[in-house]
C-alpha cells in the first residue's frame, strides 16, 4: 500500500481529503503511483502529466523521505520506507503565483 | 417569464450570475474551480443547461468541465488534445520553428443544434471537436495544414485560437497573430481571409497572414457580415471575411479586444477603445463602451454608470456579451474584476459585480 498525498487543487479535483491510499499492481514507482491514481481518480488525468507527451508538469515535485524524486526515472523503485507504507509520497505545486 | 443567466470566467474561478428578465437583481454562484482559470464557460444553444467549461493552470494542465444542470454540479470530460500532425512547427517569437505543443483552451463553441458537437479553440493555435459531449476531442488538421501554419506566430498572449463562429458549414476562427481563417465545408478545407488587413508591425503590413486580429462578432441573422477588434483598427466585412474595410471612424483610439453586435439590430456594434498596445487601459482614464448605430464609422460613447476617473482596468477580448432580451442587454467584465450591465442598450450601466478576480470572459444565456 502506497500512501500520497495531493496538493489541495487535486484533492478537490478527485474529491478526495486527505492522503490517498493506492494498492499497486507491479513495482512500486513512480509511474506506477500516477498510472493508479489516474485510474481511481479520472479528473486528475493530465494534470500530473501531459496527457500527450507524457512529460511530468514542470511545476510539480515529488517528493519522499525528504528526497526529490521528480528527475528520477519514472520506472525506479520508491524508497523501501514509502513502499512499506511508513512514508507517504508528497506531491507539491511550486510556491509562485498570484 | 425569461430569465439571463451570465456565466463569468476569472482568474480564480468561474462565477454564474442569475436574474429574471427584469436584469434587477442578481443571485452570484460560486466560486466554481476557485483558484484555477476558467478562460472561457459557454451553454449550448440547444440545451441551456448543458455548460462547458474550459478550467486550467500553470501547474496541473487543462480539464474540460461540463455540467448538464445549469451549472449546479460539474464533472471533468475529456481533456487530451494531440495534434494530428507532430512534426509540424510554427515561428516562435524570436522567428525560429518551433513545435506546436497544446497549453490551454481559450474558447468553446457548442453547435447550435448539438449538445454534444462542441468545438475548442486552442494554444498553440489549432481547432478541435468534440461529437461525444467533450469526452474525446479530435483536431480538425486541415487548419493548420492550409499552407501557413509554420509561418504563424505568437501575440504576446501566445499563439491562440480565441474566436470560433459557427453558421452551417461555415467555421470562422481567428488567431494571434496569424489572422482570420474560413472553412466552408465544416473544417475539412481552410483559407486565411485577411484582405484588407493592415498591420504596420509586420513587414510587409497587407501580408496575407501574421495580422493580431482580436476578437470577432457576427449577428446570427446575417453571418455574411463580420465585425472585427484588431490590434489596431475595427474592420468590417459584408461577404464573409472575403475582404475587410476599415470602420473605426471616430472612436478615441481604435486599438482594443472586445466587439459585439446588438442582439436585434444587426447595424448596431459595440467596442471598448483602449489607450493603446503599450497601455492597456482607457483613454483618459475613463471606461467607456462605444456604440455605432451605423455599422462602424460614427461611434457614440456610452458612458453613463462607468467610471469617468482614474479608471484604468481593460476588457479583454472575450469579456463582452449580449443577451436576446427587449431592450437588448450587454454584459461587460474588467481586469478589475468588475461586471457591468446594462438593460437598455447601452444607453445605462450598472456594476452587478464590483470585485471579481481579473475576468477573463463573459458569456450570457438567455433562458425561457
Amino acid at each position: 500500500m502506497i500512501r500520497v498525498v495531493l496538493p489541495y487543487h487535486l484533492r478537490t479535483l478527485a474529491r478526495v481529503e486527505g492522503e490517498v491510499r493506492l494498492e499497486l499492481d507491479g513495482p512500486e514507482s513512480l509511474g506506477a503511483v500516477i498510472d493508479a491514481l489516474e485510474r481511481r481518480y479520472p479528473p486528475l488525468r493530465g494534470t500530473l502529466r501531459d496527457n500527450t507527451t507524457g512529460r511530468c508538469r514542470p511545476f510539480l515535485r515529488f517528493f519522499a523521505c525528504q528526497e526529490d524524486l521528480s528527475h528520477q526515472p519514472l520506472d525506479a523503485l520508491l524508497p523501501e520506507a514509502v513502499r512499506c507504507g511508513a512514508e507517504p509520497v508528497l506531491i507539491v505545486g511550486a510556491v509562485a503565483g498570484g | 417569464m425569461s430569465r439571463v443567466r451570465v456565466l463569468v470566467g476569472t482568474r480564480k474561478g468561474a462565477f454564474i450570475l442569475t436574474a429574471d428578465g427584469s436584469r434587477r437583481n442578481w443571485d452570484v454562484d460560486g466560486p466554481h474551480f476557485g483558484g484555477w482559470e476558467i478562460y472561457h464557460l459557454k451553454g449550448s444553444p440547444a440545451e441551456p443547461n448543458r455548460i462547458y467549461a474550459s478550467q486550467s493552470s500553470a501547474w496541473f494542465g487543462q480539464l474540460i468541465q461540463r455540467s448538464d444542470d445549469g451549472g449546479l454540479s460539474w464533472r471533468a470530460v475529456g481533456n487530451e488534445f494531440a495534434y494530428e500532425d507532430e512534426a509540424a512547427t510554427h515561428q516562435g517569437y524570436d522567428g525560429t520553428p518551433h513545435p506546436f505543443e497544446f497549453k490551454r483552451v481559450w474558447h468553446l463553441e457548442p453547435t447550435p443544434t448539438d449538445p454534444d458537437t462542441i468545438y475548442a479553440g486552442v494554444e498553440d493555435a489549432a481547432l478541435f471537436r468534440s461529437t461525444d459531449g467533450g469526452l474525446t476531442w479530435q483536431e480538425l488538421a486541415g487548419l493548420r495544414r492550409q499552407g501557413s501554419g509554420e509561418r504563424w506566430q505568437p501575440g504576446a498572449g501566445g499563439l491562440c485560437l480565441h474566436t470560433v463562429l459557427l453558421d452551417r458549414d461555415r467555421i470562422t476562427v481567428a488567431i494571434s497573430a496569424a489572422g482570420a481563417f474560413r472553412s466552408d465545408d465544416g473544417g475539412r478545407n481552410w483559407r486565411p481571409i485577411n484582405r484588407g488587413l493592415r498591420s504596420d508591425f509586420l513587414p510587409a503590413p497587407e501580408a496575407e497572414i501574421g495580422h493580431c486580429v482580436h476578437r470577432i462578432a457576427a449577428h446570427p441573422a446575417r453571418p455574411q457580415t463580420l465585425y472585427m477588434q484588431k490590434h489596431w483598427d475595427v474592420m468590417r466585412s459584408d461577404d464573409a471575411g472575403e475582404s475587410w474595410y476599415e470602420v473605426s471612424g471616430n472612436l478615441p483610439s481604435d486599438f482594443g479586444f472586445a466587439i459585439e453586435v446588438h442582439a436585434h439590430e444587426p447595424e448596431t456594434v459595440y467596442v471598448i477603445p483602449i489607450q493603446s498596445d503599450s497601455e492597456h487601459y482607457p483613454p483618459g482614464g475613463a471606461l467607456r463602451v462605444w456604440r455605432s448605430r451605423t455599422g462602424g464609422h460614427e461611434w457614440e460613447p456610452l458612458t453613463s454608470g462607468l467610471p469617468q476617473r482614474n479608471c484604468y482596468v481593460n476588457v479583454l477580448r472575450a469579456a463582452m456579451a449580449v443577451d436576446s432580451l427587449e431592450p437588448c442587454g450587454v454584459y461587460l467584465g474588467t481586469t478589475g474584476g468588475q461586471l457591468y450591465a446594462s438593460t437598455d442598450s447601452g444607453d445605462h450601466w450598472e456594476a452587478i459585480m464590483r470585485d471579481l478576480p481579473p475576468v477573463l470572459s463573459v458569456e450570457v444565456q438567455t433562458l425561457s
